[in-house]
């Protein structure tokens, strides 16, 4: 195993793929020469070619459309949104033709889009959301988003693998601020929750970048908290919620993406449904208030979830 | 990039008498099938609404005459019923999926001409019209990667030309020369917006603009369509690039069933109607012997068969509603289908 960081892990994970399985290829905007615009895919076209290795137009109805139509040609497209943001221009085409495409014609469409996503760097209100809401709700996609170089590695390859559309969330935070020991070789890693934390008094359900935010505020606090990595939001680990729940009686659910909707309100709505009888508070959530993410950095800071936000949070769960 | 004339793009010569023939078998075939399937949705047979593609059978029948059985169909519109049935497509399926039955081509999940047959290469539509012209791009672009002889050939009508996704798949096919023939069905209305209330620029010359090939045909005459889609599929296969063929005919119903289209000029619904594509193509093919009559009757009696196989069949099953939203296993390949054109008769 080697030292990874986040960003070499989805870099090692792609190029895993596409020398274990000749049909796995990469386009999107400045891929191929430049590496992609974190670089993610430095170096592939040097090893696969062009042919494989695509830089398209600024065109991403056409990055996302013509990978459908490669999809279902028998190949394993796997296209980059120079920011997550930009799905917004192919959003069309992923959820009303890849999205439907299994259901109402029974056709495949093995697709991995990858979004780099998120805030916490002043990228401003186009270049730092959050839009996995928006593909939680369109049935027909898979929707995932690690939070470890291990998981992304492992969760890349598992996206490529699956036959259906894979909304594949990068959080562009992690990128060179995460590292860990990531196994070398191909693997898929299964995406089911992943107890990143063991507690007993009180449970933080996260995915993505508040992963990390929830471990460092369970760390700064006297009392025992299990930290639960969602690693998949469609389709959701159910069983690893409510089991956790079970455990430890008080929730909060963190999501950086905008409160209304946003995963962690389907997280709430599960629990309050199911696990009801478990509970000893009500389901606390902490997400980001419904504006879009402010270019200034005490202007971000204010709206994404703190340490600290969460660590209060936590507080007064455990005093409830 | 230069703009065809229509003379450019005939050649009736390509086509043999039993070529002929198929055509005007499947023309009949489409209007049959429209004409039942008409009477099924005012029974309340048919759910939902109906779309028939009178008047312009000569455009799907011979535009997927003209490709090989490998070539990709992405996709048929709801004028292009004729494309399914060049492929081949059961007319009791086709049936069965205008009325919600049990059927293998949607399974009760669609409706109307929202569908395809993955065995026979022809990937079903999606509203939003010019959406899978992007994807017959990327057809075509894995068909050049792994270095296939097949194109890929997409329907689109005059409406479709506004789109953002039009320009993206126009440009994007462009860029890369990629084997992909684009029919433009130029009937005139956009639901009830006229081309004149669509367009600056007429998509030809728009089309040449982004450098792709263009030409005008007779969307009337199956022989016109053949013909240019013909040499468009073998200037795909050559590596020159993609091809826009555009067939200019008229919509002489609404834009379904439940329009009565009173905002159309009746004069020139009138004036169409004398180039009916069916009797024009069938008086001259009376002219070479055929006997029209009895092929007609001969389609009749295959449809007629049809929707009583399909009026047996009972509805789609409730308890399959939430079924099959994600694929569970891997994907089959996309098929190829028949070749009907006899000048690939011996082709793969």
């Amino acid at each position: 195993m080697a030292q990874r960081t986040y960003l070499q892990a989805i870099s090692d994970g792609l190029r895993e793929e596409m020398r274990r399985d000749e049909r796995v290829f990469v386009m999107g905007e400045d891929v191929g020469a430049f590496g992609g615009a974190f670089k993610v895919t430095d170096g592939l076209l040097e090893e696969f070619g062009a042919e494989r290795v695509r830089d398209t137009p600024i065109a991403e109805a056409g990055i996302i459309g013509t990978a459908v139509g490669a999809a279902i040609a028998g190949l394993r497209p796997v296209c980059e949104m120079q920011f997550a943001d930009f799905i917004a221009c192919g959003f069309d085409q992923l959820v009303n033709v890849a999205a439907k495409m299994h259901y109402r014609l029974g056709l495949a469409v093995p697709l991995t889009v990858r979004l780099p996503s998120g805030g916490g760097f002043s990228g401003g209100p186009f270049h730092s959301q959050n839009p996995e809401a928006w593909f939680m709700h369109a049935p027909g996609l898979k929707v995932l988003a690690p939070s470890t170089p291990q998981d992304a590695k492992g969760m890349l390859a598992a996206a490529i693998r699956d036959p259906n559309p894979v909304v594949f969330l990068e959080h562009k935070h992690l990128y060179r601020r995460v590292r860990d020991e990531v196994p070398d070789g191909a693997y898929a890693t299964q995406p089911r929750a992943r107890l990143a934390r063991e507690g007993t008094d009180a449970t933080v359900i996260a995915y993505g970048a508040m992963v990390h935010a929830a471990l460092e505020a369970a760390g700064g606090i006297d009392a025992s908290v299990e930290v639960l990595d969602l690693r998949s939001l469609v389709p959701l680990d159910e069983e690893a919620i409510l089991a956790s729940v079970r455990r430890t009686s008080k929730v909060l659910v963190l999501d950086e993406a905008n409160r209304t909707c946003a995963a962690g309100a389907q997280v709430a709505s599960l629990i309050a449904d199911r696990g009801f009888e478990d509970l000893d508070a009500p389901v606390r959530r902490l997400a980001t208030p419904d504006v879009p993410i402010p270019f200034s950095p005490p202007l971000e800071q204010a709206v994404l979830p703190s340490v600290d936000a969460i660590g209060e949070a936590i507080r007064e769960l455990l005093a409830y | 990039m230069a703009v065809l004339e229509l003379a450019d793009a005939r050649e009736p010569d390509l086509l043999q008498d039993a070529d002929r023939l198929g055509l005007l078998r499947h023309m009949l075939a489409m209007r049959a099938v429209e004409e039942r399937a008409l009477k099924l949705y005012k029974q309340g047979r048919i759910p939902g609404s109906m779309y028939d593609g009178r008047g312009q059978e000569a455009i799907s029948v011979a535009a997927t005459w003209a490709l090989a059985g490998a070539d990709a169909v992405c996709s048929p519109l709801i004028r292009d019923l004729g494309a399914h049935l060049v492929r081949g497509t059961d007319l009791a399926d086709i049936f069965r999926h205008y009325m919600g039955r049990r059927n293998p081509l949607s399974q009760g999940r669609e409706g109307n001409v929202h569908f395809g047959d993955r065995r026979r290469g022809v990937v079903g539509m999606v509203s939003m019209l010019p959406d899978m012209m992007v994807v017959a791009v990327g057809l075509a672009m894995a068909f050049r990667m792994r270095g296939e002889q097949r194109c890929a050939l997409t329907f689109f009508g005059d409406g479709a030309t506004s789109r953002g996704d039009w320009h993206e798949a126009m440009n994007w096919a462009a860029l890369d020369k990629l084997p992909v023939v684009f029919v433009l069905e130029n009937n005139q209305m956009a639901y009830s917006t006229p081309t004149a209330r669509q367009f600056a620029v007429d998509p030809v010359h728009r089309a040449a603009g982004y450098g792709i090939q263009a030409c005008t045909v007779d969307g009337n005459d199956p022989e016109a369509v053949f013909g240019a889609v013909w040499h468009a599929r073998r200037r795909a296969l050559a590596g020159e690039g993609p091809t826009l063929v555009e067939a200019v005919t008229m919509r002489m119903h609404g834009h379904g069933a439940h329009d009565d289209a009173r905002y159309v000029d009746p004069e020139l619904v009138r004036t169409w109607s004398l180039r009916d594509p069916i009797d024009l193509f069938g008086a001259r093919m009376r002219g070479r012997g055929a006997d029209v009559v009895a092929l007609s009757a001969e389609v009749d009696a295959e449809v007629e068969a049809a929707v009583q196989a399909a009026l047996a069949t009972p509805m789609a099953d409730p308890a399959t509603a939430t079924d099959g939203v994600f694929c569970t296993a891997e994907p089959e390949p996309l098929g190829t289908g028949p070749s009907r054109y006899s000048g690939y008769a011996g082709a793969a």
